[in-house]
């Protein structure tokens, strides 16, 4: 069966640019599905056509089941979108926004006030509920933003970078609220540039840059895929690299990297804090003193640049470009 | 559709109703929402009538006695026959409004959210339009009053002088419409409005509005006679029976029928520029 979110070979291009170039995407029901790539890599315009903002120029895409591009406005039922501008209307109160959205998804005014009641108590807006979504912060605007989504609990949400410019408090307290909502069997596609943010909330994480999926599976997949642990050691003194480096490419499983300048030896291992203990008494026996040493297992970060040639974030000069949204950056 | 259900698919939105009734409603929210707007930036308001009102006074006081209107150079002849005009030009800048509304509500992401959710595909344009409308129909009265208050008389019955107000509204209207397609059309808010009222200018200089059309020369004439604008301030001074004692009406056909005129040019307006906008509403985002 297919999953509550499907899309294959979907391609759009914007002037000369292949924003999408055939990208396919399954995600099944109650799960959650991390897009991450940096900027410009075709994420928000994914977004964008599975919530039936843009057309493709080719492909197909369900979602909740329904064909996105037959019957968009049945798809729009069933889904919750919330982007990464904060849309709400700013000189409206947190109620008013709520209550507008509910009666825009086709609710009775009085369904649309109490959803609304609900929500701002869920998302602790109660004591700003009267005032202008204009005073308040950059996260209370961030969880209207997602009440909005939610006013009809639909099963399918769509958060393109819920985080972004987010203070680490705000992000917390926001992922906290998105665990919540998968844990109650909403199906979520989540688009970041922050690893850490699919690492902590995706069950399965596709990976884009230039509008085209360049790898997916889980986290610990993905992880496995760049080689696994290393063990990293520093060295106090310029001549002790070379015994290290005999006993690292001794206990290790593959070639052994040398900083000089920093004196910082890296090879990558299997044996876990096993092996780790066993490398430090070798070193000791060859009186090598260890300034820093530690078993380092490779963060998305390593994977991004593995299979990109750059990180993540290197794109993120062209964040200008995303400004107006809608227009993904051609980086 | 229902091959899918999750456990937390419940409530999910209401079947819409579609249809009219489903616009109407949709509209009407959005109408709503603009208007809240509007009293949270009371500002919008208060610049709306000021630069009417400044319009009035140096019209009045400084053309006035300069300008022959049907032979006679009396300022008070003057004054009557300008208001029509400072009106039709006053509820054209809901143009500018519109256009910077939408132009905002594109920038902030508003519209995306709007698009997103299963609602009637043109009530976002006509919930804006219908707002400006309301915000119109507010500057024209405080103007009204202050063109009493300069000396301008209407010389009919009170349902001719409505007609003339109605028609000016839906001339507004029309041009709201004109200026969603540019707020949509445009990347950012600032250039919705200069956008909005650049072309505004001559537009309504090149017309009966400020001067009678027949004191200028034959090739401005001609388009002045026929500009949309012309007929429906023509319109309103017969409405409003502010045409001074000498005038002669232009030959020209929207200038002898010009109530009718007025009424077709508005609906001609709204019938192309709404469809012209909703079809790009749907399709364009930023």
């Amino acid at each position: 069966m297919p999953g509550a979110i499907h899309a294959e070979g979907l391609v759009k291009t914007f002037g000369d640019v292949r924003a999408l170039d055939g990208v396919d995407l399954d995600v099944p029901e109650g799960t959650v599905l991390g897009l991450l790539g940096p900027n410009g890599a075709g994420k928000t315009t994914t977004v964008r056509v599975l919530t039936t903002l843009i057309r493709p120029d080719s492909g197909s895409a369900r979602v909740a089941g329904i064909d996105v591009l037959k019957h968009p406005n049945e798809v729009r039922r069933s889904i919750g979108l919330s982007g990464q501008f904060a849309a709400v209307d700013e000189y409206l109160t947190g109620r008013e926004n709520l209550q507008m959205v509910g009666q825009l998804y086709q609710m009775s005014r009085r369904d649309a006030k109490a959803r609304a009641v609900e929500l701002l108590e869920r998302f602790h807006l109660a004591d700003a509920a009267d005032r202008p979504a204009k005073t308040y912060s950059g996260g209370m605007r961030r969880r209207l933003d997602l009440a909005a989504a939610l006013v009809v609990s639909p099963p399918v949400m769509f958060m393109d970078e819920p985080t972004t410019g987010l203070d680490p408090r705000n992000r917390q307290q926001l992922w906290d609220v998105i665990q919540e909502l998968v844990g109650a069997g909403t199906t979520l596609l989540l688009t970041t540039q922050y690893l850490e943010e699919a690492d902590h909330l995706a069950d399965d994480i596709c990976v884009v840059d230039h509008g085209r999926v360049i790898a997916r599976g889980t986290s610990d997949e993905l992880k496995a895929r760049t080689g696994g642990e290393r063990v990293e050691v520093v060295v106090h003194r310029p001549d002790e690299i070379e015994p290290a480096r005999e006993v690292l490419a001794g206990r290790g499983k593959g070639e052994v990297a040398v900083v000089r300048h920093t004196r910082k030896l890296t090879v990558p291992v299997t044996g876990g804090a096993k092996l780790l203990a066993e490398v430090i008494r070798d070193l000791d026996a060859r009186g090598v003193e260890i300034d820093d040493i530690g078993l380092r297992r490779p963060t998305l970060d390593d994977v991004f640049i593995s299979l990109t040639g750059h990180a993540a974030e290197s794109a993120a000069a062209d964040d200008e470009a995303s400004d107006a949204p809608g227009k993904e950056s051609a980086a | 559709m229902t091959t899918t259900t999750t456990p937390a698919a419940r409530p999910l939105a209401p079947r819409p109703r579609g249809g009219v009734a489903q616009s109407l409603a949709d509209s009407l929210v959005v109408a709503r929402r603009n208007i809240i707007r509007l009293t949270r930036i009371p500002e919008m308001i208060v610049f709306g009538i000021v630069q009417p009102v400044m319009f009035v006074v140096l019209f009045s006081y400084v053309f006035g006695g300069s300008i022959s209107v049907g032979g006679s150079l009396s300022a008070s002849d003057y004054r009557e026959f300008l208001m029509a005009g400072i009106f039709a030009q006053t509820v054209t800048f809901a143009t500018a409004g519109a256009g910077a509304g939408i132009a905002d509500d594109m920038h902030k992401g508003l519209i995306d959210r709007f698009r997103s959710l299963p609602m009637a595909r043109g009530a976002v344009l006509t919930g804006r339009t219908l707002a400006d409308l309301v915000q119109t129909t507010l500057t024209l009265v405080v103007l009204a009053l202050v063109a009493l208050l300069v000396g301008w008389r209407t010389h009919t019955n009170a349902a001719e002088v409505l007609a003339g107000f109605a028609l000016l509204l839906l001339l507004g209207y029309a041009f709201s419409w004109i200026g969603a397609l540019i707020g949509l059309s445009v990347r950012t808010p600032e250039a919705a409005t200069s956008g909005g009222l650049i072309w505004l200018f001559p537009l309504t200089f090149v017309s009966n509005a400020f001067v009678p059309a027949e004191n200028m020369p034959t090739f401005l004439r001609h388009i002045a006679e026929w500009n949309p604008f012309s007929a429906t301030v023509q319109a309103s001074r017969e409405l409003f029976g502010n045409l001074p004692p000498g005038y002669v009406t232009p030959d020209a056909w929207p200038m002898q029928n010009a109530v009718l005129a007025s009424v077709l040019w508005s609906v001609l307006i709204i019938t192309v520029f709404r469809t012209l906008a909703v079809r790009k509403y749907r399709s364009a985002s930023a």
